[in-house]
């Protein structure tokens, strides 16, 4: 009788601490999924900015075309990516035109006083923040799941349900790299 | 991270038992003075229903009450879009569950704190002259600040611990009161006599006085210990949180070194909620050390600036040890080696400024709170225009041309 109990005791612990660890690796799951959610919501708020970037800037800056152009073909790329290596190379391509826009806007003292340029150019530099952060949440959770479902022993339990690493969301050339640098007064 | 909220919690629970045992000996030795040999437990009970009534109204409505108290009006995106984004940048960099809502204070002198019972109902209030200060990254390293307090729910505890606080005092004020104008009217009572048990009684009152004296004063020491230190992990959170220790530091220089009269609409049991006492010192004293809400400001620029290899936490209490020669400020197991580069600045326009343009900065930004219009004349006057102002055309002062209020 009791070598019996024993048995359903030790039974009982493993099934509980199997549902424990199931729990937290889905938790986990669901915590990078929605850190990654965030990043996109920042990435289209960036893509919605931009037109009106331009509508206010295209007044003061009739000679500039090219830099517009530029503009709003890498906003056009960045929306039709589909994986995360397409989005990350050309949201930087994007940052970079944004980058060098804004130079270009130290040439215009009249636009640089306009206040609906000004309203914008907070939202769009507040933007760039955002997507800074949200990438540094991202990461911060991708590192902590990984580090989960590699170690002992929720990596038995990670492997029997199928759980794989995340990537992280990188940089993916030196001037995506800058984006967070960059000026916009 | 989530091992510091433990730890946090942990701490919090161990003072609140340490106040709630202050409390309720109080209670006793109230109790057994004013009414006998059976009275402890009338006392105690006292004492629990005076901690019960405080703590149902400071949870259904604490933090309405103190903005309320403050004069902190709720503000949306439009008043201050900068504020705002700041704010929201931060939600994002500390994954809350939800965006605090947001106050401004009618108040020159540059403060802020948060409160709230938990992430998902939480609430930051800044003063408007904070906002005409600061530049973007000293805005985001008090933000930061304020964002840490919430992560680490410091915002439950204060609450918490100030309630057990507010019923340890009021319970004492009550008592000595009660004694002082009892002992003045009918003072015959006790020296006619009742023969030993009065003795006992009377004993028993000179405890109970002292006990009514010294709970405070213990209870106070406590719950500044606690929020001093809590201080130090949310300089580290902003730290972690911004990337940019230098934010923070030069954000609490400017509010150091700043003239402008203390602020009004704050009291004793408030103060550790700042982010930097609101009470200005006048006489800087080494004694004053065990009584302060907040450690010494130059200290905590000091140890921001001391962090050169990165932003994690490690890197705070590295700084922290260099610069105080103390051992760390935080539980070992939120120690973990984290690889967080510093950032650069945000290369943004200096905001550095006269007084008199600040002052007015102050105005407008209030102005803006209350539902001013703004208009400006094509003379290149500015015009503020009130909110009870009837009417729909305006003429400019100056030019004398009329102005359309609806068109803007």
């Amino acid at each position: 009788m009791i070598p019996l109990t024993i048995v359903a005791v030790v039974l009982l612990l493993l099934i509980l601490s199997i549902i424990g660890i199931y729990n937290t690796l889905i938790r986990l799951r669901n915590q990078v999924d929605n850190a990654w959610s965030q990043i996109d919501v920042q990435l289209k708020r960036r893509h919605d900015l931009i037109p009106n970037l331009v509508e206010t800037a295209k007044g003061y800056m009739q000679h500039e075309r090219g830099t517009f152009e530029a503009i709003t073909q890498a906003r056009s790329q960045a929306m039709t990516a589909k994986t995360v290596s397409d989005a990350s190379k050309a949201e930087g391509a994007l940052g970079e035109a944004l980058t060098k826009f804004m130079l270009v806007v130290e040439n215009y003292p009249d636009l640089k006083a306009n206040q609906n340029f000004l309203a914008v150019q907070e939202e769009l530099s507040s933007t760039e923040n955002k997507i800074s952060f949200a990438r540094q949440n991202y990461n911060d959770q991708v590192l902590f799941f990984n580090n989960k479902i590699q170690m002992f022993p929720s990596n038995i339990m990670a492997g029997a349900f199928g759980f794989a690493r995340h990537d992280f969301f990188g940089l993916e050339s030196a001037a995506e790299r800058e984006v967070p640098k960059v000026s916009f007064s | 991270m989530w091992e510091l909220i433990r730890a946090n919690k942990r701490n919090s629970i161990i003072l609140i038992v340490m106040m709630a045992a202050c409390l309720l000996l109080l209670g006793f030795v109230i109790g057994l003075a004013l009414f006998g040999t059976q009275g402890g437990f009338v006392g105690l009970m006292i004492a629990t229903a005076v901690w019960l009534l405080l703590s149902l109204i400071s949870f259904s409505s604490g933090d309405q009450i103190l903005l309320a108290a403050s004069k902190a009006q709720l503000v949306t995106h439009d008043v201050h879009p900068q504020l705002f984004n700041v704010l929201e940048e931060m939600k994002i960099a500390a994954a809350l569950p939800a965006m605090p809502k947001i106050y401004i204070i009618s108040d020159p002198a540059p403060n802020a704190f948060a409160t709230g019972r938990s992430p998902e109902s939480a609430s930051v209030a800044v003063t408007a002259g904070l906002l005409a200060r600061l530049n973007r990254d000293e805005l985001q390293g008090v933000i930061a600040h304020e964002i840490s307090h919430i992560l680490h729910r410091d915002i439950l505890f204060v609450t918490l611990a100030g309630v057990m606080l507010g019923s340890i005092v009021l319970l004492s004020q009550v008592f000595l009161r009660g004694m002082f104008y009892s002992s003045m009217g009918s003072r015959r009572r006790y020296s006619s006599g009742r023969g030993g048990g009065g003795y006992a009684q009377l004993i028993m009152l000179a405890i109970a006085i002292i006990a009514a004296i010294l709970a405070p004063v213990m209870a106070y020491l406590l719950y500044f210990a606690l929020s001093r230190r809590r201080e130090y992990l949310a300089d580290a959170g902003a730290a972690r949180l911004t990337r940019y220790p230098e934010g923070l530091a030069s954000a609490l220089e400017k509010i150091a070194n700043d003239p402008s009269p203390q602020l009004t609409a704050a009291n004793k049991v408030t103060a550790p909620m700042y982010i930097v006492n609101p009470f200005k010192k006048k006489n800087a004293m080494k004694l004053s050390d065990l009584t302060s809400t907040h450690p010494p400001i130059s200290e905590r620029i000091r140890i921001l600036r001391n962090m050169s290899t990165g932003a994690s936490f490690k890197d705070y209490s590295d700084s922290y040890t260099a610069v105080t020669h103390h051992k760390t400020v935080m539980p070992a197991s939120a120690l973990t080696k984290e690889d967080i580069a510093l950032r650069q600045a945000a290369a943004e326009a200096k905001k550095e400024q006269l007084q008199g343009k600040q002052m007015r900065q102050v105005g407008d930004i209030m102005r803006k709170v209350n539902g001013f219009l703004f208009l400006t004349c094509p003379c290149g006057l500015k015009m503020k225009v009130p909110p009870n102002y009837k009417g729909n055309k305006v003429a400019c002062p100056r030019c004398t041309t009329i102005l359309d209020l609806q068109s803007n």
